[in-house]
This record gives structure tokens, C-alpha cells and sequence, in this order.
């Protein structure tokens, strides 16, 4: 494969990337830069005996190995499912990154590219792909993994590289697919589902590359010692995207299961001051209020709580922010992201964003507050892809866990909200500054 | 029967509605809102056809067979 380098810095370098106390590293690497083939194979990556096909694909079952992309689907069921079905298959790596408080898979595609080349290329041979993808949004990221492919030399699977400019919800798996297609990086209605009908209408295993970050663990040291951290329904490490305000945002491997509080205390320099709130799974999991601070980081758990630990970033609201004032950005931002596809979401997120800025302006009314209400539950699943799910699990998570703080700003309006200079996607900004 | 509405096409013409009520409402925009449960009795598929077959935009995504598989949400 002949290839050609885009025109681009190096993927900048991360300030705090570490890992938990005790915990043994399998996603954070020991280099500070860019761990290259010769680095990669000297700390044991692609040795001989690892545990592979049909094999490999049991091992991952019994690891209950989950998607860190979001959706926390257990990947043996999409090996399978995809491995079952009539060739031509592919594998599609997706590190389109587009979840502004999230930095894990910029940190995996930029700094351990062959930790992520070597869980594609095993979970490639398990499930008899033709060719395997690997789906960036940035040019730093085309760069390194184009570099790893190129250092590799020749592999038992194709792997190519596609880079596709994208706002939000551009890097859902089917926009990512319809990108690679040659179509606009836009999602498509579902079904059918990529395991179904993917890349070229054929069956196409999407994972996230944090997800196949994890195979190699699995397929040297076997699915015991990949379940020797985490929970029962949520074995293993994952990366926390720490941002807000605490000691020390930045990038930290920790076990799942942990506790918020913990996690922060452990690795991210604490929480800086009290907070308020915490928004979990990025923008996709809601708003948790201060009293969870202790909430196990697992997908079950939060799943309890209508939450989500999604993508694994986690931002702290601090006791100068207004929880409310914080919703209104995000919703802002979502509402900005939608894609325009899907009338319900350019409507839903539209009037959800102006409640919540009404509420912030100290102008809302019950009226409008009980109509939130009711598309924060009537909403969901009305686009194509998830981004209006999550504009309104954020609405149901303020009217549930800040219902004073809600009719605090209905009746005396909010002081915090009416200086509050981190309107208009400061969050955003802040964190892909970084 | 499962039925969907692809909300990239619905444009919210409302001929669904026209025609099958019961299984198909209309959102306060006008964009169509499936009734999976409605969708369920047996005897409302020659309806459910009837609107898939009446939507200008082709929308209406009906799966007659008993496929089932990953369901990632």
C-alpha cells in the first residue's frame, strides 16, 4: 500500500496522562511521546502465542469485554454476529474523536498506535475480514497510524486509513461508514446495522479503539487476568478523560468500578473546591448532582442512575458554576452539532437549548419547564444516531437530580448564571485547547 | 411486525397518519411517531403497508420477518 503523509505537526503531546496506584497499565503506555513498532514490540506487543480466532473471539466472551465507544455492547456479540454472516467482512476501527471532553482515543491514535494496530489486527483475522478501517478526524491521528501501518510493512489483514472531516455526530459508526464510502460523513437511519449491511453493504464489526486497545490484553494474558480489575459486569481499566475543575485534568487509566471521588483523589489531583455537579459519559450521560460523588465509575451502576459512563470522560463542576448555566452550554452545543438530518432532533435540541437559556436568562415559565419534561422523555430514540438521545437524557438529569436548583432560577432567577462567562461552548473550547 | 421511521426522510407530510392513526401519531412538529405496541396487532399490517406505501419520502421502514440480532441500545 502506497501511502502519503498529510502535512501536519505531530499529535500534541499530553501534559497528565497517568495511572492508577497499584493498577498494572495496559492502556497507558510507559513512553511520554509516541511509541513506535520498535518500542511497542520491546514491551511484549505483538509476541508470538496469543490467543486468536475462533479462540480468541471465546476469550473475549468470557473477558465480558465491553465497548468503550459509548454503548458499552459486549464486543464478543458483535464478533460474532459479524463473523457468522456471509463475506466480504470488514472491521472498522473507529477514533473519530468528536466528544469534546474526551481525549482518549487522540491519546491511543497519537501516542500507542500499535497497541491499537495489534487488537485490529487480531479481532480482523477472528472474524475473517477482507480489509480493515481505521477512521480519524484529524490529520495528526491519519499520521501516526498511516506511520504504525508503515512500519508494520506487510499484515495479514489490509489496513488503510481514512480521514473524514466531521462535526459531531460525523463520527457515529454509520457516518463514519457512509464516509469511507465515499458518501458525506452524516449517520444514516438504523436498521439496517452495520454488523448487517457496513462498509461496501457488507458486514462490517465496528469497535471503538479503546475497545481493540483492550484485545491484545485479552489475547496474551487471557481473559482471567484481563478480569483481574473492574467489576463483575464491567471487568477491566478504562481511560478517564478528567476535566473541570480538580488538581490535575488529563488522561488516567483506572479500574472500572472505582469511585468518582476516588478516581479524582487518586490520579487527577482531586476535586478543587466542592462541586456541584458532574457531567458524565462527556455530553452524553447527563448531569450527576454533587451528592454522587462517590457513584461507581461502571457501566451498570450508572446505568441505574439514567446515566452512562459512555466514553469515559468525566468534568467536574465547580462551586463557582451553575449546574443549570452548565446544561444550557452543553444543550447549546448540542443543538449546534445536530446534523440537520432528522426533523425531530433540529426541533428537539433547538427548543430544549432555548428552555434551558430561558431558564439561565431567569425568563422560563412552568409552561415551558413541564415541556421539557416531556421531550426529555419523548425524544429519545428519534434520530438517526444518538445525539438527540443524549440532549435529552441531559434535560431528564436536570429536572430530575436539580429540580431546586430549577426552581430557584423560575423564581429568583440565578446570580451565578447572570455572570456566568462560560456560555457559548466554553467547555468545548477549554478542553480542545488541551 | 416491526416498524420504523427513518427521521432522515420524514419530512412530516402526515400521510401515515392519514392512513393508519393508530400506529402512526404526529409529534408537534408534524414528523411521524411509531406506536411499536399499536404495531404489534396483526390485523393493523394491511394498514401499516397501506402507510408505508402512501409516505412520499419512503420513511416508513417495515421488517416483516422474524430477524433478530445486536441491538446496541
Amino acid at each position: 500500500m502506497s501511502v502519503t503523509l498529510p502535512p501536519t505537526s505531530a499529535p500534541a503531546p499530553f501534559e497528565n496522562v497517568g495511572v492508577a496506584p497499584s493498577l498494572e497499565a495496559r492502556l497507558v503506555g510507559q513512553l511520554r511521546g509516541r511509541e513506535d513498532l520498535e518500542a511497542y514490540r520491546a514491551a511484549g506487543g505483538y509476541a508470538e502465542g496469543a490467543e486468536r480466532g475462533g479462540a480468541l473471539i471465546a476469550a473475549v466472551e468470557a473477558a465480558h469485554l465491553r465497548g468503550r465507544g459509548g454503548a458499552a455492547f459486549p464486543t464478543s456479540v458483535k464478533w460474532r454476529s459479524v463473523a457468522e454472516r456471509p463475506g466480504p467482512r470488514y472491521l472498522l476501527a473507529n477514533g473519530g474523536e468528536r466528544e469534546p471532553l474526551s481525549f482518549k482515543d487522540r491519546y491511543l491514535l497519537g501516542q500507542r498506535p500499535h497497541l491499537v494496530l495489534e487488537g485490529l489486527l487480531l479481532a480482523a483475522e477472528a472474524i475473517g475480514a477482507e480489509a480493515a478501517y481505521v477512521f480519524v478526524t484529524e490529520s495528526a491521528l491519519e499520521r501516526s497510524v498511516v506511520t504504525a501501518v508503515a512500519e508494520l510493512g506487510s499484515t495479514a489483514v489490509p489496513v488503510l486509513v481514512h480521514r473524514a472531516d466531521s462535526g459531531y455526530a460525523g463520527a457515529e459508526e454509520t457516518a463514519a461508514i457512509r464516509a469511507i464510502g465515499g458518501g458525506p460523513a452524516l449517520p444514516v437511519a438504523k436498521p439496517p446495522r452495520p454488523y448487517e449491511q457496513g462498509l461496501f453493504g457488507s458486514p462490517t464489526l465496528v469497535q471503538n479503539v479503546e475497545t481493540l486497545a483492550n484485545v491484545p490484553t485479552i489475547a496474551h494474558n487471557g481473559w482471567e487476568a484481563f478480569q483481574a480489575v473492574g467489576t463483575d459486569g464491567s471487568p477491566g481499566t478504562f481511560l478517564l478523560s478528567a476535566s473541570g475543575e480538580c488538581g490535575a485534568p488529563g488522561l488516567y487509566e483506572v479500574p472500572l468500578g472505582i469511585e468518582l471521588s476516588a478516581a479524582f483523589d487518586a490520579v487527577a489531583g482531586g476535586f478543587a473546591g466542592t462541586p456541584k455537579a458532574f457531567l458524565v459519559g462527556g455530553f452524553f450521560g447527563g448531569l450527576l448532582p454533587a451528592a454522587d460523588h462517590s457513584v461507581t465509575l461502571d457501566y451498570d451502576e450508572l446505568a441505574t442512575r439514567d446515566s452512562g459512563l459512555g466514553c469515559g470522560a468525566v468534568h467536574v463542576v465547580g462551586p463557582d458554576r451553575c449546574p443549570i448555566g452548565v446544561a444550557a452550554e452543553v444543550m447549546g452545543y448540542l443543538a449546534g452539532e445536530s446534523t440537520g438530518q432528522c426533523g425531530p432532533c433540529v426541533k428537539g435540541t433547538a427548543g430544549m437549548a432555548e428552555t434551558l437559556t430561558a431558564l439561565i436568562r431567569g425568563s422560563a415559565d412552568d409552561e415551558e419547564i413541564a415541556r421539557l419534561e416531556r421531550w426529555s422523555t419523548a425524544l429519545p430514540g428519534r434520530g438517526a444516531c444518538g445525539l438527540l438521545d443524549g440532549a435529552a437524557l441531559l434535560a431528564r438529569s436536570v429536572l430530575r437530580n436539580f429540580g431546586e436548583e430549577v426552581a430557584r432560577h423560575l423564581s429568583h432567577g440565578c446570580a451565578t448564571c447572570g455572570t456566568n462567562d462560560r456560555a457559548g461552548g466554553a467547555i468545548a473550547k477549554e478542553v480542545r485547547s488541551r | 411486525m416491526r416498524v420504523h421511521v427513518d427521521p432522515t426522510k420524514c419530512q412530516g407530510y402526515g400521510q401515515c397518519h392519514e392512513v393508519c392513526p393508530d400506529v402512526f401519531g404526529l409529534d408537534e412538529w408534524g414528523y411521524a411517531e411509531v406506536s411499536e405496541a399499536a404495531a404489534q396487532a396483526a390485523e393493523r399490517e394491511p394498514a401499516i403497508l397501506a402507510a408505508a406505501a402512501a409516505c412520499p419520502e419512503g420513511a416508513i421502514i417495515v421488517e416483516t420477518s422474524d430477524a433478530t440480532g445486536v441491538e446496541e441500545n
